[in-house]
């Protein structure tokens, strides 16, 4: 399910279908926008105005054949250049679960827009052409994937038509990956052979590979596990705003609302707010519909409290035995996203953690980290535009923090440059003090 | 909704009459419930209306007891301040009239009801988007958005369009409509309208949108899949009357509500992009 905090989640349709945000990457020659293509093909998606226009393209282009990649081609810069510019998102659905898919680009860019895909997926889905078998971007995908904590890992080798189905290739590449996982504390990992372009073992299993016994692709989306991704043990409430009508129907009403990041809470529970320390118990936990009896990820509610403390935007609710490090000096592996300044020791900028905002500086660049050999260089001094390192940052309010590893919400900041207001970094949280 | 209250100064809720800004409506009110909607809506009013839509509007408006704010069209064309296109047609002149209303009432947020199924310029959009003093977009220049901390400082002058259903279908959205059994202007179900036929689109007839010579109108069975401005968007044919009836036939369309009544987005391949870039949400 959706962890965001604003974006309300689309609805439950009357089965109660769930949702699965998964994100792709792929090498530019992969295959990744035919697969894309191929599956809002194959599950009708594709609207007939759609493929109309993209038909006329293609034979305006002179392509051989139907060029289902240009369904995913959004912006005229793009259509020019042949290339993908940013994160483009696209919607599916079938009988058993609705879909939203990142499609991050390959090139250049790769790491921002990989990053930015990664952080909301409960799935990534990486692509490998089976004649050239695992290429340095390849693990490159796969370790940010898991520096992402993303919990479940799809290995597609493509193009298996054009190594005549062979199952000693694709053995060869899934083994070689399984091992490069290993090392990666990577999470749930499945390795599955296809060709987006011809659709084999992509609705259904294909015929032209009898020797691979797993589920065809879409069967995998369809049903790999993601209920128990949730983390329903710590509860944390970040507080997004505070209600307090001022009108004559409703006096003396002052709840805190906000979106449950993780655990569950019941009115009776007990309660400790963040960071003043005080506890009270839950009085009532309300939804526009009326009251609930109990809240976790990713409602939103808004929840009363027995007693009457100072509670404001950017406070944290959780448990008195169970809370997240009140912390001003903070351990993190941070992406750098910003093309014109890198970010150094010493630098200033605005950070964005779950509903708090607070000024923090660089104290140190521990190391870079080379995300192809995952060789840590101590010596670097700064981070540019897709870089990443492990930096210690200092704070002028404490943040209300989680591991990155435990909790990818109270685990994750942005920094925000105070000049241009841009968003240059995203932050994983190793350690809080 | 509450993100953007807590964090900008002057947000404001823009309303078009259309499902997926009535469904905005619903969320703002259930956001902020018990409490009351804390922000005006603003109507860019091309006049050129379906009465159905503006009476629905006025209903609304006073049982939430929220402001509403009417950015008029017609007035910036008796004032000069922009042209009558020869077609008739006022999609593309509200965009200076939205801009200048923004630019009156210094709001720094907006909301807006734009899915990324919808078109694929809207693909790549962001959830906050960010637009210069001109209120212009610039795919080249967007935030990354992670996990789902948006990022909402802006200097002044400059702005952000918010799109809470982003990730929303248009199913999603029948789907919500029928869930909160959301009143909805009849003119999204099917009846009776005199149409004329323009290049496989059906129009309804009215006074925005004259028979032109030679062209005869007919009565047929239609409902309107997405409502805009009288003079451009089209009918289609259908016999849903009913919620139900209606998440059935979206369920099984084939074409989508973009392609399928929107004269405006036919231009070019790129015509979506080229407005949104101008300042369009």
């Amino acid at each position: 399910m959706s962890t965001e905090t604003m974006v309300p989640t689309p609805v439950e349709t009357p089965r109660g279908m769930d949702l699965l945000r998964f994100a792709t990457a792929g090498s530019v020659d992969d295959g990744k926008s035919t697969l894309i293509g191929r599956l809002l093909y194959d599950t009708k998606t594709i609207f007939e105005d759609q493929l109309e226009a993209v038909e006329a393209v293609s034979k305006a282009r002179g392509d051989e054949y139907t060029n289902l990649a240009l369904l995913t081609d959004g912006l005229r810069a793009e259509r020019e250049q042949g290339i993908t510019i940013d994160v483009a998102y696209r919607y599916f659905a079938t009988p058993r679960r609705k879909f939203i898919i990142a499609d991050t680009p390959g090139h250049i860019q790769y790491t921002r827009n990989m990053v930015t895909g990664a952080s909301t997926a409960d799935l990534a889905l990486i692509l490998v052409d089976a004649r050239k078998g695992l290429v340095e971007q390849s693990r490159r995908h796969a370790f940010l994937c898991s520096l992402l904590r993303v919990p479940h890992l799809v290995l597609c080798v493509n193009k298996m038509d054009l190594v005549d189905y062979s199952q000693e290739v694709y053995e060869s590449i899934a083994n070689e990956f399984t091992d490069f996982a290993a090392k990666l504390e990577a999470p749930d990992l499945s390795v599955i052979p296809i060709s987006a372009l011809k659709g084999d073992n992509i609705v259904t299993r294909s015929d032209a590979m009898p020797w691979y016994q797993g589920p065809s692709l879409l069967h995998h989306l369809e049903h790999v596990h993601i209920g128990s991704d949730r983390n329903l043990t710590d509860v944390r409430f970040p507080v997004q705003y505070v209600i307090r009508p001022q009108s004559s129907t409703v006096t003396d009403y002052r709840g805190y609302a906000g979106q449950v990041a993780s655990g569950v809470m019941k009115p009776g529970d007990e309660v400790m707010v963040l960071p003043s320390g005080f506890t009270s118990t839950i009085s009532g936990i309300d939804t526009a519909d009326g009251p609930v009896t109990e809240a976790f990820p990713p409602m939103s509610v808004t929840v009363r409290l027995a007693d009457e403390i100072d509670i404001s935007r950017g406070d944290m609710i959780c448990r008195p035995n169970n809370a997240p490090s009140v912390a001003q000096d903070v351990e993190a592996m941070i992406c750098w996203m910003d093309e014109s300044r890198p970010l150094t020791v010493g630098g200033k900028y605005a950070i964005k953690h779950t509903t708090r905002v607070a000024r923090a500086v660089v104290r140190d660049l521990n190391y870079r980290l080379d995300v192809n050999t995952l060789h840590r260089d101590e010596t670097a001094t700064e981070l540019r535009l897709n870089e990443i390192g492990r930096v210690r940052l200092r704070t002028t309010v404490p943040l209300l923090a989680d591991e990155y590893r435990r909790n990818r919400t109270t685990g994750g900041f942005i920094i925000i440059d105070e000049g241009t207001n841009r968003t240059v970094g995203a932050g994983m949280i190793v350690e809080a003090a | 909704m509450r993100e953007v209250v807590a964090e900008f100064e002057r947000p404001v809720l823009l309303f078009s009459g259309g499902k997926d800004s009535i469904v905005m409506l619903r969320l703002a009110e259930k956001a902020f419930a018990p409490g009351r909607i804390p922000f005006p809506l603003v109507h860019v009013d091309t006049g050129h209306n379906f009465p159905e839509v503006l009476d629905y509007r006025d209903r609304r408006v006073e049982q939430l007891g929220i402001q509403l704010i009417v950015g008029s069209v017609q007035a910036a064309i008796d004032a000069g301040t922009v042209r009558e296109p020869g077609d008739g047609t006022r999609n593309r002149i509200q965009t200076p009239v939205l801009l200048e209303t923004i630019e009156k009432g210094r709001y720094d947020a907006l909301f807006g009801g734009a899915r990324r199924d919808e078109e694929k310029a809207r693909a790549k959009e962001r959830v906050f988007s960010f637009r210069d003093e001109f209120g212009q977009w610039d795919p080249k220049n967007q935030r990354p958005e992670l996990w789902s901390l948006y990022n909402g400082r802006v200097h002044a002058g400059e702005s952000i369009r918010v799109f809470p259903l982003s990730n929303w279908t248009e199913l999603d959205v029948w789907h919500y409509i029928a869930r909160e059994r959301i009143e909805l202007p009849a003119i999204y179900f099917a009846h009776k309208r005199e149409v004329v036929d323009r290049g496989g689109m059906l129009y309804g007839v009215n006074e925005h949108l004259p028979l032109r010579a030679g062209e005869e109108s007919f009565t047929e069975q239609v409902r309107y899949r997405t409502v805009g401005d009288a003079s451009c968007t089209a009918a289609v044919r259908s016999d849903a009357d009913s919620i139900d009836k209606v998440i059935a036939e979206v369920a099984a369309t084939r074409i989508t509500e973009r392609g399928a009544t929107r004269g405006d987005d036919k231009v070019s391949e790129a015509a979506m992009e080229d407005r949104k870039r101008e300042g369009y949400f």
